[in-house]
């Protein structure tokens, strides 16, 4: 009966979605709980934060320039209609420290760090390392995921504000230097507009948030890959699908609390 | 344990992105412009506040002298009452009027503080007595289409 098979199939895969997130819900309570180790041996954490953060600098860096282009070349042909391009400063600071700064940020930073972090698990399951430490006494959790998870959450707030700060030089460049906006509107807009609680805080928090969701996306996906070469790069692919997911949804959710009503 | 030069580039990792945080809050953000100095609060009631929030800015000829702290309804008189703080360094008459007004055609609403002649000066706590409210667009467009149509009539 291919309508059974058919019917087994969904429920086989919903029970399986299910486990997958319980199993998740664990992971990261035990990322949490065996992080001790993560702190005591902060070289652990700082050799991390050199792969994750450090070598995601130069894309961030662009990226965020050249957003802030975008933004200075768009808003300038938008607001001239208005006859407020004055106004320029503000949308581009705006745009970039509410919004783009922590989601582009976090979207690069799942794409570029956290599918080595899942690949670099997955393998190491694969060619059967995690199994060996558990054999040796050592908790992979402590030794392995803690640190990669606490690296990537202190660089992700770092990397959203690096690329902020590069975007607004971005918008500066273009506004101000090529297409000639006042200099001094443009910057004191700004500093009317962006209030530091209000909106550069609440970025950080979101990228702080993001920086969990990815962190743990990928950890998770490289631990739970089947040790497979096979396994291994779907694993990757679903890191990157999920934590681009994860973040939009995220981002929807705490814009929503955050910047609601004002 | 010794030092190595993973350590640096992450050092400097950490460093370049506390800067840049340093840099959105200061050259971008509020923080810098933040005055320190001492305030007075100021209340005065309005029949209509229009789209006044708090802190929005309190000006006299153009100079910024304050802030909006607190907006409430007076629940006695069905008025809205406004909170200000005003910078220590600006006093104003008794008979001042605080108006409230639109920044160019669609922009921000603030207080304008349009001083008057008398001697004594207001002190922390006093309240502005001749206020004028926020002109709503809606209502005058309304008074408008009421005067054309009874103008009509004729």
């Amino acid at each position: 009966m291919p309508m059974m098979r058919g019917l087994r199939g969904i429920g086989s895969r919903v029970i399986n979605a299910i486990w997958r997130i319980g199993f998740a819900a664990r992971f990261f309570l035990a990322t949490l709980f065996y992080s001790g180790m993560s702190f005591r041996r902060f070289r652990l954490t700082v050799r991390e934060m050199f792969f994750s953060g450090v070598m995601s600098l130069i894309i961030i860096l662009v990226a965020g320039t050249f957003v802030g282009m975008v933004l200075g070349l768009q808003g300038y042909e938008t607001l001239k209609r208005y006859g407020s391009e004055s106004a320029l400063g503000s949308l581009v600071a705006l745009s970039l420290v509410r919004e783009l700064g922590p989601v582009l940020a976090a979207l690069l930073f799942a794409s570029r760090a956290g599918s080595a972090m899942t690949a670099e698990i997955g393998l190491m399951k694969a060619t059967e390392q995690i199994a060996a430490m558990e054999l040796m006494a050592v908790n992979p959790i402590a030794r392995v995921v803690a640190p990669r998870f606490w690296a990537g959450v202190i660089s992700m707030p770092l990397l959203a504000a690096m690329f902020s700060a590069m975007g607004v030089f971005g918008g500066y460049v273009v506004g101000v230097v090529l297409i000639g906006v006042d200099e001094g509107s443009f910057w004191s807009q700004m500093q009317a507009a962006v209030d530091f609680q209000h909106d550069v805080m609440n970025g950080v928090i979101k990228s702080f948030v993001f920086g969990v969701a990815v962190t743990v996306i990928s950890l998770f996906e490289g631990y739970d890959a089947p040790p497979t070469a096979e396994g291994v790069s779907g694993a990757t692919t679903r890191t990157v699908v999920e934590s681009s997911l994860a973040i939009l949804m995220l981002d929807f959710i705490l814009t929503a609390f955050m910047f609601r009503g004002d | 344990m010794e030092r190595s030069t993973l350590d640096l580039w992450v050092g400097m990792f950490v460093v370049a992105g506390v800067a840049a945080l340093v840099v959105l809050a200061f050259k971008v953000g509020n923080l810098g412009t933040y005055n320190v100095s001492e305030t007075y609060q100021l209340q005065a009631h309005f029949t209509n506040i229009g789209g006044l929030k708090p802190k929005a800015s309190i000006k006299s000829a153009g100079v910024l002298v304050g802030r909006v702290t607190e907006i409430s309804l007076d629940n006695e008189r069905y008025e809205a009452r406004v909170v200000m703080s005003i910078d220590k360094r600006y006093q104003f008459p008794k008979d001042t009027y605080a108006n409230i007004l639109t920044s160019g055609l669609l922009g921000e609403q603030y207080i304008g503080l349009s001083p008057g002649g008398e001697e004594q000066m207001l002190k922390g706590g006093d309240e502005i007595k001749r206020t004028q409210s926020a002109v709503v667009l809606e209502e005058m467009i309304g008074k408008f289409l009421y005067n054309k149509a009874e103008s009509g009539d004729k």
